[in-house]
């Protein structure tokens, strides 16, 4: 058990060293921040100077070493766009909206996924099956990015009950969590339902029900508990999902967090804010694959590496 | 249909063989197919013949004309036009086009670079698989979109970027899939004893693994062209994917974001296009998968 964390937790290491050098090569191929800077009519010598005092006339892999060593620090530099800003500091005020929206999107979700996903497991090829799959359908085919244009339009410009964009009240964060978790739901309902119908159909389901244990509770407690282990390695997965979609949702209702931030710095060519979102992110989703990992091994002792 | 066909040509005229061949039909994915027909294949290959206009030019004059049946709308522009005048169903037709041509070379590429080293992986494991699988790993764990939003602010938006892009995490789920059904092939007695015949190793991959997984890749193929299409139009949608004034779907939708106070038709038709082809091609790779991959139907 130990040396199968140990492992893991190297190959994550590993992994997040690999996106480190990604990141940092996109941020230096995409265009010279000298240019976002300087007037058109600097002269060669003002681009030199300002060059080294960015220190982008070093060579790439020192360029890149300073960059680990200062990220280790807790130092991802100043933003460009932004004066006087560190670009972890704006991460840093910007995330908490984005982690919000999430949280919020990931309970819709769950709430429409469990139960829809359990009963149509139990009630196998009837309407209520039927109905989920349609949902499921529905989820995987609509776009986000309209989803959220059309909540827009039918709640808040026809009913007038949502205001339609920005951060405030209770009312602002409806709209964006729902077109953020529609897209989850799909994934995590049929995940719900196949582990469901597997479970159900064991001996030790057959046995409490012989037992004569009441129907709801041999559903609610003895089946899903067994069945909700691969439902829980795709919260992994969904890390990944939320941050992406979050690019997306907040740019539709201009919903100020980390994903809109990220669309406004590389408009603006901010590389240290880009670094730093990119390697939030990734980092994040690393993590939280390796905590579902470990506790996937906890849960189920067969899995070993 | 194979096996009794003669019997029922001859009954074709009867009330009977006519409900036979109509219960026939029922078990292909038909209505999928058409919505399929209708809204990309014939228009991608067709849009010049059938568009009433042009879909870049249009007239400032008739910007904004609602839709046909709506209060100040006219047939001429049934779906209505956006705010430079350009006829919305023409646009639209247009479009499929890009559609259709970014999400199969997509597939294509992603589909070989990702089922070759899944095959690898699998069968030489060790190394060759302990490489790959953590490439996999990295590959998931990079945003698409901040991939993609990186490399457009310096080379501007492009085709070649949007293709570059998804292939770039799509490749992974091929490989991660061919490697698992690999793994669980290469144990069984016909490749040993193709080893044991002194078969190459490519030899065995090319002709005895490659044959037993290529029904999941048709169906994982087919599953992925919805999402093919939902990224790349995200992407559009992000001004990080297919270039103005290019009538992509997913642009089409952005340009109809500020205006939906106003004018609801201009990103409203576009992503019920975009809706109706990912669901389509969603029905047909469940349908798929149920017909060549029996063992997944519950998932």
């Amino acid at each position: 058990m130990q040396r199968f964390i140990i492992i893991r937790c190297f190959q994550a290491l590993i992994v997040l060293f690999i996106v480190s050098i990604i990141v940092f090569a996109l941020a230096r191929f995409s265009g010279n921040p000298v240019d976002v800077f300087l007037p058109f009519d600097a002269t060669d010598a003002q681009q030199l100077a300002l060059e080294r005092h960015l220190g982008l006339d070093q060579p790439l892999p020192l360029q890149y070493l300073k960059f680990v060593g200062n990220v280790m620090r807790g130092d991802f530099g100043d933003s460009v766009k932004w004066d006087g800003q560190t670009a972890l500091g704006l991460v840093g005020q910007r995330f908490p909206a984005t982690l919000q929206l999430a949280a919020i999107a990931m309970g819709i979700s769950l709430l429409i996924a469990l139960p829809v996903g359990v009963l149509s497991a139990v009630k196998k090829d009837t309407i209520f099956d039927y109905i989920g799959k349609v949902i499921a359908l529905a989820g995987q085919s609509l776009p986000p990015f309209w989803l959220g244009i059309v909540l827009i339009f039918i709640f808040a410009v026809a009913l007038d009950l949502f205001p339609t964009s920005g951060r405030g009240g209770g009312t602002n964060l409806i709209l964006p969590a729902i077109t953020l978790g529609w897209f989850q739901v799909a994934a995590m309902m049929r995940l719900v339902r196949s582990a469901m119908l597997e479970v159900l159909d064991t001996e030790y389901i057959k046995l409490a029900r012989i037992k004569g244990v009441q129907e709801w509770k041999v559903v609610w407690k003895h089946a899903l508990r067994n069945a909700s282990i691969p439902p829980l390695t795709f919260f992994g997965i969904i890390a990944g999902q939320l941050m992406t979609g979050a690019v997306i949702t907040e740019s539709v209702f201009t919903w100020p967090g980390v994903g809109l931030l990220a669309v406004d710095a590389i408009r603006a060519r901010d590389y240290p804010v880009v670094q730093t979102v990119v390697l939030t992110f990734a980092g994040i989703y690393i993590l939280s694959n390796l905590a579902v990992d470990i506790l996937y091994a906890y849960l189920d002792p067969r899995i070993r590496y | 249909m194979e096996i009794t066909a003669p019997a029922r040509k001859a009954s074709w005229y009867s009330p009977s063989g006519l409900v036979n061949i109509l219960r026939e039909a029922r078990r292909y994915p038909l209505i999928p197919f058409a919505i399929l027909l209708a809204v990309l294949l014939i228009p991608a290959f067709f849009a010049q013949n059938i568009a009433p206009h042009h879909p870049t030019r249009g007239q400032f004059a008739e910007r904004l004309t609602p839709p046909a049946w709506q209060e100040g709308g006219s047939m001429k522009y049934i779906l209505g036009t956006d705010k430079q005048g350009r006829d919305q169903l023409s646009r639209i037709l247009h479009g499929a086009k890009y559609v259709l041509i970014v999400s199969l070379t997509v597939i294509a590429i992603s589909g070989v670079v990702g089922v070759s080293l899944g095959l690898i992986a699998g069968y030489f494991g060790g190394r060759y698989d302990m490489l790959i699988m953590r490439a996999v790993d990295i590959a998931l764990s990079i945003p698409a979109i901040l991939l993609a939003l990186a490399i457009v602010a310096s080379r501007g938006p492009s085709f070649g970027t949007v293709i570059f892009v998804i292939c770039v995490i799509l490749w992974s789920r091929y490989a991660r899939q061919v490697r698992g059904e690999v793994l669980s092939i290469k144990n069984q007695d016909f490749i040993s004893r193709a080893q044991v015949a002194g078969s190459s190793s490519f030899r065995i991959i090319v002709r005895h693994i490659f044959p037993n997984v290529v029904n999941s890749i048709v169906v994982l193929a087919t599953l992925q062209v919805g999402f093919v299409i939902l990224l790349e139009s995200s992407l559009s949608f992000l001004g990080a994917g297919i270039p103005r004034p290019t009538p992509a779907w997913g642009l089409m939708v952005a340009e109809g974001r500020e205006l939906v106070n106003a004018a609801w038709w201009v990103s409203f038709f576009p992503g019920v296009a975009i809706s109706l082809v990912v669901l389509s091609l969603n029905l047909m790779g469940d349908w798929l998968r149920d017909r060549l991959d029996p063992k997944q139907r519950n998932l």
